[in-house]
């Protein structure tokens, strides 16, 4: 039982960073219809831009602070937030409206990109670096399950963050557009709505969400390195499928699932060498069985 | 043109033939990127079958290249030291058609139960199959786990790779160019009217996934045969890329332009060794100017009649 | 006489929403029969349930006598339903040729082994088809455009090669879902004609959703009425015309009789 509980926050923890870049795919998927394979990378770029604050902030606030870890956190978001909307702009806005394979090669060359160019030795280099301790590092031992203060600021900032999303979906002006242009996008337009300020938008709110996602990332495994964002990324992508793409709840869900699933199966003897490919076992076992994901109804294709 | 395409491909035969006798007159560096070459337009002709003519985007070709590879080197190295040397091509070309059969098979898997899939969720899909495939060789202690296999016989000369290309560029062009290969477009143009033409979309999409892996497959063995050894993470979710990008970069159901394509791309990175550190950003920037600029493809020259004479 | 086509109380529910209820139609081997209703009367959905697109929530179709339940759309190709579709769904990338050739092959005897082979019988086989091709594209006057991409055509010629389409997939039932839209009183005119000789020529069955009332009254032999998915009239083109549920259902929209 123990053992079982354990597993579970361990893998809570896990899914909840799937959870947090998952909505970056899912909320751009909802409004461009399209794949963006490089969120992965900026979720690693979130992992390295904490790397490169820490020093700083650590001149102004304490060392493994809770207040310069927040700090280090909020740099990161805001950071990637730009790249994420430089990114749109620069590759994805001039293919707007053309076919939707050709924006998804596009993505792939992004990816790719990144990949390479953080790689090059005179950017961050391919071998792995250390992460540092952003926050005071502690253990609880509850009975017999243990719990890190990193595994607990994973959470807290998650839900913070889910909050917060929340919010400014259904509440705020971005957000009802967001919408808006998500549920019809001409539609949106002759209302008003400025569809490349939202594009914009949504582009930096997933960044953002993948920059914290890249340093609780960070803080949990202490390395980090250009390629993280590959596997990570793909996972975070089958994990909104699987909640039913373009549903925000869903792509919640769907990490948490796929978090708490691989973890699991990570601790099977037999299987744990298997991990790498559960997540897509899952994918492919949800998209023949209920091809729209957990959380959305299907759909007639009309002729 | 039917009597012109069987001509054509023993041509091809013969000339692949003729300069593999000469081999050993030849560099063996050049040698080793020719036969690269061959095995390339292997993967991008077949790919191009399922990704340009039939309208399936896959991302995936990488998994059938590894089953057919792995397949044809383990048979290789369990028939080898048990036969005499004679038996050599024998062996060789067994394990190349069994690698393949079996690759075929593994494209019959992954094509059936993604039928309903299309553009991006097939893409996504079929890169969840290919790398499902390589995590299962990568734990497989029978083919070597995360070392892989070594010590495969070094059998692949020129004269197998570019047969083998002939004979994929054959089967392929002779599939689409014929009035049951008008079948492959109409399902990539506008799959309710191709029913409603008489076609069966289902039927064409599996034949384009199993003939394209089966091809896949040869080449992976091909491939093994040549390198010497086979490691999991060379069939990983870039080596599909690559080959998307020559199909791509080709212009997807033009198979001339996918061949210029796929050799340019194998020499390419040849002569940028020196700049090998920028090669790979370079690559990618490639990719984005092209989508951007000249998404039908780098080599698509307005198409002929078609062969209807 | 035994009718080609028959739907019995057909019925197709989707989620909440009632498409087409309880309808029953007959169709003679050479009949000409004219479908119309207001928008979204559910004419079009009833073409998608003749030709398998959907499988009906209720009720049964016949066709030649013999039921379509769990027949794909291809399958009914095969069997003698062919059809054209409202916004036009030509082959983007072939020729007006290829397009042809595309839907000769459904009653063609060779495969995919033959195309790899190429044998002597697979050369008969493509000559015979490139002859039915060309003698299709002759009747049709398309021959002058035989090499042109299909979708560069002009709108009267991409609805006529759709028809041609059709037709080259050798059917006893041929559904027209609104050929003459978008065109012009010389191409309706045409059109007019072309449906007239090729229903004389081909002996075949033709079932014409049509807004143009002049077209549909001008050379249909028998109206069906749908309204809000039911049937409500069922006739020759006089008594439909005179009919008060007809005239009511059509009122306040643009097409009332003789418009």
């Amino acid at each position: 039982m123990t053992e079982f509980l354990q597993q579970l926050i361990n893998g809570l923890a896990l899914g909840a960073i799937y959870a947090l870049i998952a909505l970056g795919y899912t909320m751009v998927y909802g409004i461009l219809r399209f794949i963006n394979f490089a969120h992965g990378d900026v979720f690693m770029l979130g992992a390295f831009a904490g790397l490169f604050f820490t020093p700083v902030v650590e001149r102004v606030f304490p060392p493994q602070s809770y207040s310069g870890g927040l700090v280090v956190l909020l740099l990161a978001m805001a950071v990637c937030a730009g790249l994420g909307i430089l990114i749109e702009m620069l590759a994805y806005r001039p293919l707007r409206n053309r076919p939707k394979l050709t924006v998804l090669i596009t993505a792939i060359g992004v990816s790719l990109f990144i990949e390479y160019t953080c790689q090059h030795r005179l950017v961050f280099g391919a071998a792995p670096r250390k992460f540092p301790d952003l926050i005071p590092v502690k253990t609880w031992n509850v009975d017999l399950l243990v719990i890190s203060s990193t595994q607990v600021i994973v959470f807290v900032t998650t839900l913070l963050l889910l909050v917060i999303l929340r919010f400014i979906v259904q509440k705020t002006r971005m957000g009802t557009a967001m919408r808006a242009v998500s549920f019809n996008e001409q539609a949106a337009a002759l209302m008003g709505v400025n569809i490349n300020s939202i594009i914009s938008f949504t582009f930096g709110l997933g960044s953002a969400l993948a920059a914290a996602g890249g340093i609780l990332f960070a803080m949990s495994y202490a390395s980090i390195d250009p390629l993280m964002g590959v596997q990570t990324g793909l996972k975070a992508f089958v994990a909104a499928v699987v909640g039913g793409i373009g549903n925000l709840p869903g792509a919640a869900l769907g990490g948490l699932l796929i978090g708490v699933i691989e973890t699991f199966a990570g601790g099977i003897p037999g299987l744990s060498n298997y991990r790498d490919g559960i997540a897509f076992t899952i994918l492919i076992a949800v998209l023949i069985f209920r091809p729209t994901g957990l959380l959305s109804k299907p759909q007639v294709e009309k002729v | 043109m039917n009597s012109g395409a069987k001509r054509y491909l023993l041509l091809a035969l013969l000339a692949a033939l003729i300069v593999s006798g000469f081999s050993a007159y030849f560099n063996r560096y050049y040698l080793g990127v020719a036969i690269d070459v061959g095995i390339n337009i292997m993967l991008a002709v077949s790919l191009n079958l399922i990704n340009g003519h039939t309208g399936q985007f896959s991302l995936g070709h990488a998994g059938f290249m590894a089953v057919g590879g792995y397949i044809a080197a383990k048979f290789s190295l369990l028939l080898q030291p048990a036969l005499p040397p004679w038996m050599q091509p024998l062996i060789f070309c067994a394990g190349l058609l069994l690698g393949g059969a079996i690759a075929a098979l593994t494209g019959l898997a992954v094509g059936v139960p993604t039928l309903r899939l299309y553009g991006d969720y097939l893409a996504i899909v079929t890169l969840g199959f290919g790398e499902i495939i390589r995590v299962i060789f990568q734990t497989s202690e029978t083919f070597g786990a995360a070392t892989g296999l070594t010590g495969i016989p070094n059998w692949t000369h020129f004269g197998w790779a570019w047969s083998g290309a002939a004979i994929c560029v054959f089967v392929v062009t002779c599939l689409v160019n014929s009035t049951y290969g008008r079948g492959f477009i109409a399902v990539k143009d506008d799959e309710i009217a191709a029913s409603a033409s008489g076609i069966n979309p289902v039927r064409y999409k599996v034949t384009a996934f199993v003939v394209g892996a089966f091809f896949a497959g040869v080449a992976g063995g091909l491939y093994a045969h040549h390198k010497s050894f086979l490691s999991p993470t060379g069939f990983d979710f870039m080596k599909s890329i690559d080959i998307v990008v020559m199909v791509i970069l080709g212009g997807m159901g033009r198979t001339v332009g996918v061949i210029i394509a796929a050799i340019l791309l194998t020499l390419l990175p040849e002569y940028l060794r020196e700049f090998s550190d920028y090669r790979m950003i370079l690559y990618a920037l490639l990719i984005i100017l092209i989508m951007i600029a000249r998404p039908q493809g780098l080599f698509t020259f307005a198409r002929r009649r078609p062969d209807s004479k | 006489m035994a009718p080609l086509l028959q739907l019995d109380q057909v019925t197709i529910c989707f989620g909440g929403l009632t498409a087409v209820s309880a309808v029953d139609l007959r169709l003679g081997p050479r009949e000409l029969v004219g479908l119309i209703g207001p928008n979204g009367a559910g004419k079009t959905t009833l073409f998608n349930l003749i030709t398998g697109v959907y499988p009906p929530t209720r009720g049964a179709i016949y066709f030649d006598g013999r039921p379509t339940a769990n027949l794909k759309a291809h399958q009914l190709v095969r069997r003698g339903i062919a059809r054209t579709f409202q916004n036009i769904r030509l082959f983007a990338s072939m020729t007006v040729f290829d397009t042809v050739r595309t839907a000769v092959q459904v009653h063609r005897t060779h495969g995919l082994r033959d195309a790899l082979l190429r044998g002597g019988g697979f050369r008969r086989a493509e000559a015979e088809v490139e002859r039915q091709v060309r003698e299709l594209l002759a009747l049709f006057q398309l021959d002058r455009v035989r090499d042109e991409p299909a979708v560069g055509l002009p709108y009267g010629d991409q609805r006529r090669l759709e028809i041609v389409r059709a037709l080259a997939t050798r059917p006893r039932l041929l559904l027209l879902d609104e050929p003459a839209a978008g065109m012009n009183p010389t191409e309706k005119s045409e059109l007019t004609a072309l449906i007239r000789l090729l229903q004389e020529k081909f002996q075949i069955a033709v079932l014409l959703v049509e807004h143009d009332m002049r077209v549909v009254m001008g050379i249909c032999e028998r109206i069906v009425v749908l309204d809000y998915g039911v049937k409500i009239a069922d006739g020759p083109p006089a008594a439909v015309r005179a009919n008060p549920r007809v005239i009511e259902a059509y009122l306040g929209e643009e097409a009332a009789p003789h418009a």
